[in-house]
């Protein structure tokens, strides 16, 4: 399996590092910037779990339909 | 003791849920699904051994291999459609989680319907001309 354990700590130090920069920028008055910070990161976190899906369908498919 | 390994990244999952919902829901919701995405493609592939025998118990008995199919694949949609709902659950859209359970049941019937054909004739076959 390509993708460890170590994904899942990723992802949840990737949104607690993502809330301290919201929080820090909002501090700082830059709204916008601290919007566009939490969207990326929230596409980043988004295509780790999009990947694992689709490594979870092929498996199923393989295994279960034949295909 | 895989068992044990699973229960713990679980635990250590959902804490780790609990903390980031704090800040940012979005991120626990994606982290959730992670962690089920994670244990299930984990597990997932440990039933091989359980279809490998099945096949042959199959082949044993002289079932015609489509039955086994069919039933493998009613399977597979009833696992995928399973999981789908309970992620859609935890993200609090019962509805949508309601007709994903009902499209994989309108699947896994129209699955069966050679199925239930074979059934229905080989019962007229039983029949007594006439009656």
């Amino acid at each position: 399996m390509d993708i460890d354990v170590s994904a899942i700590f990723q992802i949840a130090g990737i949104g607690i590092i993502i809330a301290m920069i919201h929080t820090l920028l909002k501090q700082m008055g830059k709204e916008e910037v601290a919007h566009w910070v939490t969207v990326i990161g929230f596409v980043v976190v988004l295509f780790m779990v999009v990947r694992l899906l689709n490594d979870l369908f092929q498996e199923i498919k393989t295994i279960f339909l034949f295909q | 003791m895989e068992i044990i390994q699973i229960v713990g990244l679980g635990l250590i999952a959902t804490v780790l849920i609990l903390v980031v919902r704090e800040q940012k829901p979005m991120f626990a919701f994606l982290l959730s699904a992670f962690t089920g995405l994670f244990i299930f493609l984990y597990i997932i592939g440990r039933i091989d051994t359980v279809i490998s025998m099945l096949e042959q118990l199959a082949e044993q008995t002289g079932i015609p291999s489509i039955y086994l199919k069919t039933i493998l694949k009613i399977i597979g949609i009833a696992y995928i459609a399973e999981f789908g709902a309970q992620i859609v659950r935890d993200a609090g859209q019962e509805g949508i989680a309601s007709k994903i359970e009902f499209a994989g049941k309108v699947l896994i019937l129209v699955m069966a319907v050679p199925i239930i054909h074979v059934i229905v004739e080989t019962v007229l076959g039983l029949m007594p001309p006439g009656g």
